[in-house]
Formats: structure tokens, C-alpha cells, sequence
């Protein structure tokens, strides 16, 4: 077998792996030695999906001892086996990255034979990369749950990032679905990481010199919709994560069908993209926007809106919070608007100092004036200078079409109208649908 | 301030050149409407008025600026410098003009008319820049890494330090064809020179095959129910294409003598 064919299988192994960052650390070449990185990350190319490509992501190998019902490498799959040499790896690593195709590797395996031996094979094709090729890019490992923590610190000295995957978001759908991993088994590991990153955050202030332990920090992921825990159960482990134990990411992939199993999802299902973008979002929204899992949902509403991302959907049931002044408010209020972003939210802070800000000087800041215009004010005015109600901004903030699907699946409370006397029986005939009926009422917002 | 309608600046294209206008700005009072380069073919209504490059002048406009308002505003205007912005000498005259006068708020009053027009020219320079980094693509001849871009700014001095801390051991070079200018690098020196035209030889085996390598990798790693391309356009847009391994455009196949390559390195 050449090395065509072990990088096909051994790619087509690991594609379905999320992250795909090189960022956190800022470092550069030592003379003599080659590769650098930047804290921002660096995409090389995007795939035909619109992924981000930045580090060569391959397998080690695909030969795996455990059998996870969701995962293309099982035990049970029959489907061919390659693997890498050390050697060889490091020298392709090295040839892409002179031709600036990537911009590190990101180094996963199977298990082959258990995780401890994978482990060592791991460390010695990164021992070669840093050792004998003095090869400063990025480089992301897998840590595999069950492994010594001997070779996890090992491991850990040679690499920028690690992960451990939590797989699946609930220790029940693990036992179901990947009877050899367990809660304990991953949360271990993750664990020991942060405690040495700890650790090794004091030897530095210590002595300018030691050696770094994973300095850009560890991410995760789990795979979602596999399994029928809901958005808020996932929400809110992420937001543990985050807290406990300090992870710099938490991705997320939408399940691709890849086994026949009666646990699982049938295989001409699709994946559930929308709710992975809408994760993804409301991810975002803990990490830069202040917000907190228990705001975005609860345990009434334990899913995410497929029609309103979660920012709108929050300002919807928060009206109260808002108008907010722009050339007031503070920094926190402003990341709460929709339409306004951490970019614009800083570009308005910096400019107000100097100029009062009017609607169109917003829009020069980067403002979406279309979804900020309801919940924003500028020298006491509101855009239109209209009332604004709950019902009117959903208009707005969707397509008709959308609109129409939304109250379908969600139907308006009933409004609190003032009784009169004398109601008009409604003017428009019976047959008229419900989306030329919204449009002849609303055009004019 | 006299309001001439239709004064018009000829400068001689360099960054003196442009601080030597502001400097007759100030002199004479006055504010041009337009600034041009010596080369512009266009015909004018109005003689365009020469500003010969004075070292004095410049230096002196040069060393107010940081006084003024601060090293940012120095920086952000050699970046503005190398925008593809048409109206970009105007702009930066026009942006001097108001630094004098309100000092380092400058940089904070982003909704001014002027700020802002620059500062999104300075963005989209920024931005290709950072997109370059990772979209520019290597091939090696006889152990120098050759690449070749089309960028629409001139990004060759941002990507020089960045190249240079990567590859500190190798020889290479950047042709940006666009500008007809080189970014060259051999350890621990770097220079940028015009280069007219750049042919690149045929591929040796070794090359090729790691070439073909990363086609398979690239159309291994996606994920075909995920298939995206309006995804993938947005983020990588098709101008880059052109020059990028995997869409199978190697750098243009024909002869070249690879004592030329080897000359253009600094002596």
C-alpha cells in the first residue's frame, strides 16, 4: 500500500472530526528550525463543504478495538485499514507545510492494540516532527480516553492544542451507543489536562523558560443528533465545560448517518445542520456575548427556534430590556442587540466618544440596521418613531414564507386588546391565504 | 483656505511623494481635488499641478504625524498607502488634514466621512493580506519555493514578516503578478523587487506527486453530505483560485532557466 492510499483512507477516516482551528498561540521559528503560528489561526483552504482547512487532519490509523455504534472506524464495519508510519507522516507534514498547504497537523488514531500503545506511536511521529525536523507549526492531538497520564504529559509537551472528545452528551446515550467509553474515561483525561496547563501556567512565571504544556489549551466535541438529548441539556454541559475545565472550544457535529443500527437515526436521514448552526450561535453567544445557557433556554423551552436565531428569540421575550441607547449604553447591553456585534458593538464605543451617533452613522459602524432599528434609540429616537410590539418585529426579522411556518408552529398568545364596542368584523375575505394577508397589512413597517 | 475648485496634484507615485503634497497643501492653503499619478493618461480639463519629491519636506510631515496623533495614525495611513483604493492619496491628504486638527481622536472618529472611507479600504487590504497567508502555494524547484499571487492591494510588504518568521532556513519567492513586484527571501534577508514576468519550469517527479497528494487530501476531507459550495465561495472567493494547488492550476508550465530564478536572490 502507498502512501496515496493510506492518506485516502486514513483522510476519509477522519473527516468527520470538527475542529479544525490553529489558533491560541503566537510563536516563530528558532533559527535552524522551521514553521510559526499565529494566535488568530490561519485557514488554508475551505473544502467543497465550506469547512476551513488549516491542518493536515488524518488518522494515524483506522484500525480501532472499540465498536461506537455512531463511528466509521468500528470494529464491526468492514471497511479497509491503513496505517501511517511514523516516518511517513512527518515527512508528508513537512512537505505540505513547505508549500504552505497547512498549516500544522491535527493527529487522531484508532485504537490499535489499546490506547496506550496508539499514544506511543502518536508521540513518536510528533517526537520527530519537533525533535528532527525542528518543526515549530501547529500541531493537534487526540488525547484517547484510557490512556496513561504519563503519556498524556508527554503528549501534551509536544502539542499546541489536545481534545478529547466527549462524543455524546449524556453519559446514558455513551453507555448506549459506545459501551467502551464512559463519562469517567473522557472526563479524566480532560481533567489531568487542565491541571497540568494549570501547573504549567505557574512554572512560566517561575522560569521564562520551561517548557509549554499545550499552550493554546484543549477543545471537544459531540456529535448531536444521534441521540435525543436536547439543546438545553447540551447547552448547559457546554457551559460547564467552559467553566470547569477551562476549554478554549466546543464543537459540534450534526450526526451523518454512517451505520445501520436500530439506536441510531436511519441512514437516509439528513443531518441536522440547522441545529448545529443554531449551537453553534447560541456558543458564540456564551463565549463573546455575555449571555449564559439558562437565558437562551429553559426547561419550558428545551429547543432552539428554527426560525429566530437565539439572540433575536431572547430580545422577543426580553422587550423590556430594550430600547437601549446607543450612545449611552454600555459595552454589555450593546453585544445584547440584535443586528449589532462584537465588532460594531466596539466600534461604537470608540466612536461615541468623539460624535453623537445617528442611525446612519450606525450603519457606517457595521450596524444590520434592519434587525437593530427595533431595539435601539440615538439621541431618543427610535427609527420609525412607531410602537413597537412583539408581532410587528417578527415581520420584519423573517420572510414571509418563514413567517408563516414560525406561527404555524409556534400560534401568537392572544393578544391583549382593549374590548370595544365597536369591533369591525374583520374586512378581508375568508378565502385569502395567510401570507397575502400578512403582506397587504405590513408592507409599509 | 481658497476654494479651488479644480486644483489638481501630480505626484511622482511614492509615499515622499504623497507627504510632499501635504506639505504644499498646508503652504499654499489650499486643498486639491484630486491627486494623480505622473503616469495618468486621462485627459485633463485642468493642468495638473507637479509636487517634486523634497526628502526635507517629507521627513518633516513624516515626523509630525506620530507627534500629532500617535503611531497608529502613522501606521494605518503606509497601510492606506497600499490599498487598491483609487482615490487613496486624496483620502490620506484629506485624513492628515483632519488629524492636525482634532490629534489622536482621529483614529476613534470612524463615522467622519473621510475616516471611514479609509478605514474600509484599510480593511480589505488587512483582509486579503490574512487571506493570503494561507492561500498562497509553494512549488519547489531545485530547493527555492516559488509562489505566485494576483492580489487586487499591494500585500506584499504585510506578508513579508510573516513569511520570513516561517521559513527563516528556506530560500523563496512571491511574484505578485498584479503589481509586478517580488517579495525575494534568503536567510535572514529579504528585499521586495519589480520582476517584469516569471516563468516557471515543469514540475519534477517529487514535486508533482506531493502536488497530487494534496488534490487527493483536499477532495478526501469533504464531507460529501455536507456538499456547500456557495459556503465555500464566500469564505475563499474565486479570484484566489487560480494559483492554488488543489484546483489543479499548477503555476503557468513553460521554460525557464533556473540561473534566472537564481539571480533575482540577493547577492
Amino acid at each position: 500500500m502507498d502512501v496515496f492510499d493510506k492518506l485516502k483512507i486514513l483522510t476519509d477516516a477522519a473527516k468527520y472530526d470538527v475542529a479544525c482551528t490553529s489558533s491560541g498561540v503566537n510563536k516563530k521559528a528558532a533559527a535552524g528550525g522551521i514553521g510559526s503560528a499565529s494566535a488568530s489561526g490561519i485557514c488554508h483552504s475551505f473544502s467543497g463543504d465550506g469547512r476551513c482547512i488549516s491542518l493536515l487532519k488524518v488518522l494515524m490509523t483506522n484500525v480501532c478495538a472499540y465498536d461506537c455504534k455512531y463511528c466509521v472506524n468500528r470494529k464491526s464495519n468492514d471497511t479497509p485499514r491503513a496505517s501511517f508510519t511514523s516516518r511517513e507522516l512527518a515527512e508528508l507534514t513537512i512537505n505540505f507545510y513547505r508549500r504552505n498547504y497547512i498549516e500544522g497537523l491535527f493527529l487522531s488514531s484508532g485504537v490499535l492494540k489499546n490506547p496506550d500503545y496508539t499514544t506511543e506511536q502518536m508521540i513518536e511521529t510528533l517526537r520527530i516532527l519537533r525533535e528532527e525536523y525542528r518543526f515549530l507549526g501547529y500541531i493537534h492531538a487526540k488525547a484517547i480516553p484510557g490512556t496513561d497520564s504519563g503519556l498524556i504529559a508527554r503528549l501534551g509537551m509536544l502539542t499546541d492544542r489536545m481534545s478529547v472528545n466527549i462524543e455524546l452528551p449524556s453519559q446514558s446515550s455513551l453507555q448506549l451507543l459506545a459501551p467502551d467509553k464512559s463519562k469517567h474515561s473522557i472526563l479524566a483525561p480532560m481533567k489531568y489536562i487542565q491541571n497540568r496547563i494549570q501547573e504549567n501556567s505557574t512554572d512560566i512565571i517561575k522560569y521564562r523558560h520551561a517548557p509549554k504544556f499545550v499552550p493554546a489549551g484543549q477543545s471537544t466535541q459531540m456529535i448531536i443528533g444521534a441521540t435525543p438529548d436536547t439543546d438545553f441539556q447540551i447547552l448547559n454541559l457546554t457551559e460547564g465545560l467552559y467553566k470547569k475545565y477551562k476549554l478554549k472550544r466546543v464543537f459540534f457535529s450534526a450526526y451523518m448517518p454512517v451505520a445501520e443500527n436500530a439506536l441510531l437515526p436511519t441512514l437516509d436521514s439528513t443531518p441536522p445542520l440547522w441545529r448545529e448552526h443554531r449551537l453553534y450561535q447560541a456558543d458564540w453567544l456564551l463565549r463573546f456575548y455575555g449571555f449564559t445557557a439558562n437565558e437562551l433556554l429553559d426547561q419550558q423551552h428545551q429547543s432552539f427556534n428554527p426560525f429566530l436565531d437565539p439572540k433575536c428569540n431572547w430580545a422577543l421575550h426580553h422587550m423590556d430590556f430594550f430600547p437601549v441607547n446607543v450612545n449611552r449604553a454600555p459595552y454589555s447591553d450593546l453585544l445584547r442587540v440584535p443586528g449589532i456585534g462584537v465588532n460594531s458593538a466596539k466600534r461604537i464605543v470608540i466612536s461615541r466618544r468623539s460624535a453623537t451617533l445617528q442611525f446612519n452613522d450606525l450603519k457606517k459602524l457595521g450596524v444590520v440596521l434592519k434587525r437593530a432599528q427595533y431595539f435601539i434609540t440615538c439621541g431618543g429616537k427610535a427609527a420609525g418613531g412607531f410602537k413597537i410590539t412583539q408581532d410587528k418585529v417578527l415581520q420584519s426579522l423573517m420572510s414571509e414564507k418563514t413567517l408563516g411556518m414560525y406561527h404555524q408552529s409556534f400560534p401568537l398568545q392572544s393578544q391583549n386588546k382593549q374590548l370595544s364596542l365597536f369591533e369591525q368584523p374583520p374586512m378581508i375575505p375568508s378565502g385569502c391565504p395567510q401570507e397575502d394577508l400578512q403582506r397587504c397589512l405590513t408592507s409599509p413597517i | 483656505m481658497f476654494d479651488q475648485s479644480n486644483l489638481i496634484y501630480r505626484y511622482d507615485g511614492s509615499f515622499d511623494g504623497l507627504l510632499c503634497c501635504v506639505f504644499e497643501s498646508y503652504e499654499k492653503k489650499e486643498i486639491p481635488t484630486e491627486i494623480i499619478l505622473p503616469d495618468t493618461s486621462q485627459t485633463l480639463l485642468f493642468a495638473a499641478k507637479e509636487i517634486r519629491t523634497d526628502i526635507q519636506k517629507s521627513s518633516r510631515v513624516l515626523s509630525s504625524i506620530p507627534e500629532k496623533m500617535g503611531f497608529d495614525a502613522l501606521n494605518f495611513i503606509r497601510r492606506a498607502f497600499l490599498t487598491c483604493f483609487t482615490q487613496k492619496e486624496l483620502y490620506i491628504l484629506l485624513f492628515l488634514r483632519l488629524g492636525y486638527r482634532h490629534g489622536r481622536s482621529i483614529m476613534g472618529m470612524l463615522t467622519d466621512n473621510t475616516v471611514n472611507t479609509l478605514f474600509k479600504a484599510v480593511k480589505h487590504l488587512d483582509n486579503e493580506s490574512h487571506l493570503l497567508k494561507g492561500f498562497v502555494r509553494f512549488s519547489i524547484f531545485s530547493n527555492v519555493m516559488v509562489a505566485q499571487i494576483e492580489p487586487q492591494n499591494y500585500v506584499l510588504p504585510l506578508m513579508t514578516q510573516h513569511f520570513s518568521e516561517r521559513y527563516p532556513e528556506e530560500r523563496f519567492l512571491i511574484y505578485d503578478k498584479t503589481h509586478g513586484m517580488a517579495l525575494v527571501y534568503q536567510p535572514y534577508q529579504s528585499a521586495i523587487i519589480p520582476i517584469e514576468d516569471l516563468e516557471l519550469p515543469e514540475p519534477d517527479e517529487q514535486e508533482q506527486s506531493y502536488r497530487e497528494l494534496w488534490q487527493l487530501f483536499y477532495d478526501t476531507i469533504e464531507i460529501q453530505g455536507r456538499h456547500n459550495p456557495k459556503c465555500r465561495m464566500s469564505h475563499m472567493p474565486k479570484r484566489y483560485w487560480r494559483y492554488m494547488t488543489e484546483f489543479g492550476s499548477s503555476p503557468k508550465k513553460s521554460h525557464l532557466k533556473l540561473e534566472d530564478t537564481a539571480k533575482l536572490f540577493i547577492p
